[in-house]
């Protein structure tokens, strides 16, 4: 919630608002098995996803997109566990990042070789090469007079900011340090909002893509990697050998149809002109006399109601189990200190993952999907349902304790008649916190492809785009305040007016 | 009503390297009050504790009416002990009735049972019906006092556990109490074990008293004979001290 926040603010600051419609996840209703394809969560990724998506339509196949998967491990999980059937990969990430392999112009059918026992395999390249580019503003290149990567570390005084991804990848910062000697330190930033920090001075360089249309939009110059440090990152389709032969020919028919000028202009097309990704797909498709598909109007408020559905059943099933498990470990453990203590530093260290760590650990457990999503939300829900149940169990009165089991109340009657509604304002407190921290959690549930309020945001971060930012992220505050309207509710149903205010008996 | 009787033998409790408890024999038997004073740390209330089960003694036994006290049945062994303590300990979340009904309905009592004896209860304490939806909060101190007494009393029990009830309140409110619980003592006569550390209290409210220092016994004896023939300086302080408060009872 924080992070979507801070997004929003950047965004609402720094960029005027375009107006640009979101492209709906088209879901067609399944004849046979339906292809489901996975993209990453940027945008080339999403756009080379859905011509893949439309390709596959126009030659009768039906289709199911998994769009937004956050990094490469976690797309590439879910296709060699066979929850997506294929998903647009680069030859580079392929060689270095899945296959660990030091070539630098990695061949596909070499590649193909190692995949054949996970049953996956590469098919033709698009034709184009998105390497890593590092860039700065096109004016400060020329103040400078700098145009090649090795000229960098004459200028210290240069700010880097570079993706996390870029930041810690071997083939990235790291190994680019040691090739030109640059020095520095530069700081980790969400790749979408990157262009934008140099645009506005608040950092210098950053890594760019070749083919990104950003480039052009801001004016930024790419320094000539004149090492040849970088590897070819050729983009194709990598996919589940046990694809329908049909499927794989249709796929098969797009490679080599795109340069890395075609490229960065269908890129420039959806971050500039703010068509949908569908849309220039489709004019893609066409102009390549591939067909024309038909893509499904964009329905603001269809999307918007069904991502806020799908965003409640997440967190509305995450903090059922959450109440269940919390509550009845909290009741089970409270009587011993010893015990109460371990359970709730257990919870508490699962609270320090971060939730995109989280979410990326559920994927070899549980696939990609509604499935991680809701247990990672519920392993969140845990620790403050569970610390709160145990602290307001202890802290009761111990004289109200002593004379519960005084006056002859069993175990259970003294659980179920004294402390569990001596304790209920606390739990309650508890529950509200686990809900507002799941509200705001599940929007990240998009990156494992969960759907949710976090499907526009996530998308809207890539383009650059506010309206479909504050599509995900005002719903997603309104259901908060829902959230907290509820419970103040409840509170009023479930615990008596003086008992909330502490009045207790001398 | 058929008395209690209580029966310890030997009975010792520590805490750590504390000993609370330091073999103590006693008997009660009859509708008598029975008064444990002593000073704070001479273990009176952890003695109450002891019989109802609340607090488990080192060594030594305890007989209930006859028997030996059954832990695995406790529970339903203290609904035959009523229980009030200092400040009431009344639950905020539940009004006074609730307060006060609460085992007879777990006891599964008929309405009219339960209504029957809360009406002479609330009664017989001096308590308006109109509390009856009123919550702990809202009372005084000494209304809670007494609505504690009632609850104490509900189901009838044989006997009574009195930890300090009357010590939290105010002299004159505390006098119009030791009144109603006099008159309360001859509506139900019933065996009562009132933990006090005021003398003068357990002087004007027991028949028999039983004087602890540092866990064990001091002396016991009908109130006369204590009075008449302290076993030690320290009993006679003890009625000194009661005299010095109040020189005109």
């Amino acid at each position: 919630m924080i992070r979507a926040l801070v997004f929003l603010l950047v965004c609402v600051l720094n960029h005027s608002v375009s107006g640009q419609e979101f492209a709906a996840d088209v879901t067609t209703v399944p004849v046979q098995k339906p292809i489901v394809i996975g993209s990453k969560s940027f945008n080339e990724g999403r756009l080379l996803g859905e011509i893949l998506a439309q390709r596959l339509e126009l030659a009768g196949f039906t289709v199911t997109r998994k769009f937004g998967l956050a990094g490469t491990l976690i797309a590439f999980e879910a296709l060699r566990g066979a929850e997506i059937d294929l998903y647009s990969e680069y030859t580079g990430t392929l060689s270095q990042v899945i296959l660990k392999l030091e070539d630098k112009a990695p061949k596909i059918d070499e590649m193909n070789r190692l995949l054949a026992k996970d049953q996956l395999q590469m098919l033709g390249s698009f034709g184009f090469n998105n390497t890593y580019a590092i860039s700065l503003k096109e004016s400060q290149a020329i103040e400078l007079g700098i145009t090649k990567l090795s000229e960098l570390k004459t200028h210290p005084q240069l700010r880097m900011a570079f993706s996390h991804e870029f930041l810690n990848r071997e083939d990235g910062w790291p190994g680019l340090n040691k090739t030109y000697q640059i020095g520095g330190k530069p700081t980790g930033i969400e790749h979408a909002l990157a262009y934008q920090a140099i645009d506005e001075g608040k950092t210098d360089i950053t890594d760019a893509y070749s083919t990104d249309g950003d480039l052009a939009r801001y004016h930024l110059a790419v320094l000539e990697d004149d090492k040849g440090y970088f590897p070819e990152y050729f983009a194709a389709p990598l996919v589940r050998s046990d694809l329908p032969v049909g499927a794989i020919e249709a796929l098969g028919s797009l490679a080599g149809r795109m340069d890395d000028d075609r490229m960065r202009a269908l890129n420039a097309e959806v971050v500039i002109e703010g068509k949908s990704f569908a849309e220039v797909a489709q004019k893609f498709l066409k102009d390549e006399g591939l067909g024309e598909s038909t893509i499904a109007e964009n329905e603001l408020w269809q999307n918007l109601i069904t991502n806020t559905i799908t965003h409640l059943e997440l967190t509305a099933i995450a903090l059922t189990l959450g109440c269940l498990f919390g509550l009845s470990t909290g009741i089970l453990v409270f009587r011993s200190q010893n015990i109460s203590r371990v359970v709730v530093y257990i919870a508490g260290l699962l609270q320090t993952i971060p939730s995109l760590a989280l979410l990326a650990l559920m994927i070899p457990l549980f696939g990609i999907g509604k499935e991680p999503a809701i247990i990672a939300l519920f392993l969140y829900s845990i620790l403050p349902i569970l610390r709160n149940t145990i602290t307001a169990l202890v802290t009761i009165d111990p004289v109200l304790k002593r004379v519960a089991e005084a006056i002859g109340l069993t175990r259970r009657q003294q659980l179920w008649h004294i402390l569990l509604p001596l304790a209920m304002p606390n739990i309650l407190a508890g529950v509200k916190t686990a809900a507002v921290i799941s509200i705001g959690t599940a929007t990240l549930a998009a990156f494992v492809g969960a759907g949710g309020l976090g499907e526009p945001i996530i998308t809207g971060l890539n383009l650059n785009n506010t309206d479909l930012i504050l599509q995900g992220a005002i719903p997603a505050a309104c259901l908060a305040i829902l959230v907290e309207l509820l419970f103040e509710y409840l509170e009023r149903l479930l615990v008596k007016p003086h008992m909330l205010q502490g009045q207790l008996p001398q | 009503m058929a008395d209690a009787s209580v029966d310890l033998l030997n009975i010792v409790k520590s805490y750590g390297d504390q000993t609370v408890v330091n073999d103590v024999s006693l008997q009660l038997a009859g509708d008598l009050t029975t008064a444990l004073v002593g000073e704070s740390g001479s273990g009176k209330s952890t003695l109450l504790q002891i019989i109802n089960g609340l607090v488990v003694p080192d060594s030594g036994r305890i007989k209930l009416n006859g028997e030996f006290l059954d832990y695995d049945n406790i529970a339903m062994l203290r609904r035959t002990m009523g229980y009030a303590v200092q400040g009431g300990g009344l639950f905020p979340h539940l009004t006074v009735e609730e307060n006060v009904t609460l085992m007879a309905r777990i006891e599964k009592w008929s309405t009219i049972e339960i209504a029957d004896r809360y009406r002479y209860l609330l009664d017989l304490l001096e308590l308006p019906l109109e509390f009856s939806s009123r919550y702990p909060h809202s009372l005084s101190g000494g209304q809670q006092q007494r609505v504690s007494l009632c609850r104490a009393m509900m189901l009838n029990p044989r006997l009574m556990l009195l930890d300090e009830p009357f010590s939290a309140l105010d002299p004159i409110t505390r006098a119009t109490i030791h009144h109603e619980f006099i008159r309360l003592q001859a509506a139900e006569s019933r065996s009562i074990l009132l933990v006090t550390h005021d003398m003068a209290e357990a002087i004007k409210l027991a028949q028999y008293l039983v004087i602890l220092k540092d866990g064990q016994i001091v002396q016991q004896g009908k109130l006369e004979d204590v009075s008449n023939a302290p076993a030690n300086d320290y009993v006679k302080r003890l009625f000194q001290i009661r005299n010095e408060a109040y020189p005109n009872d």
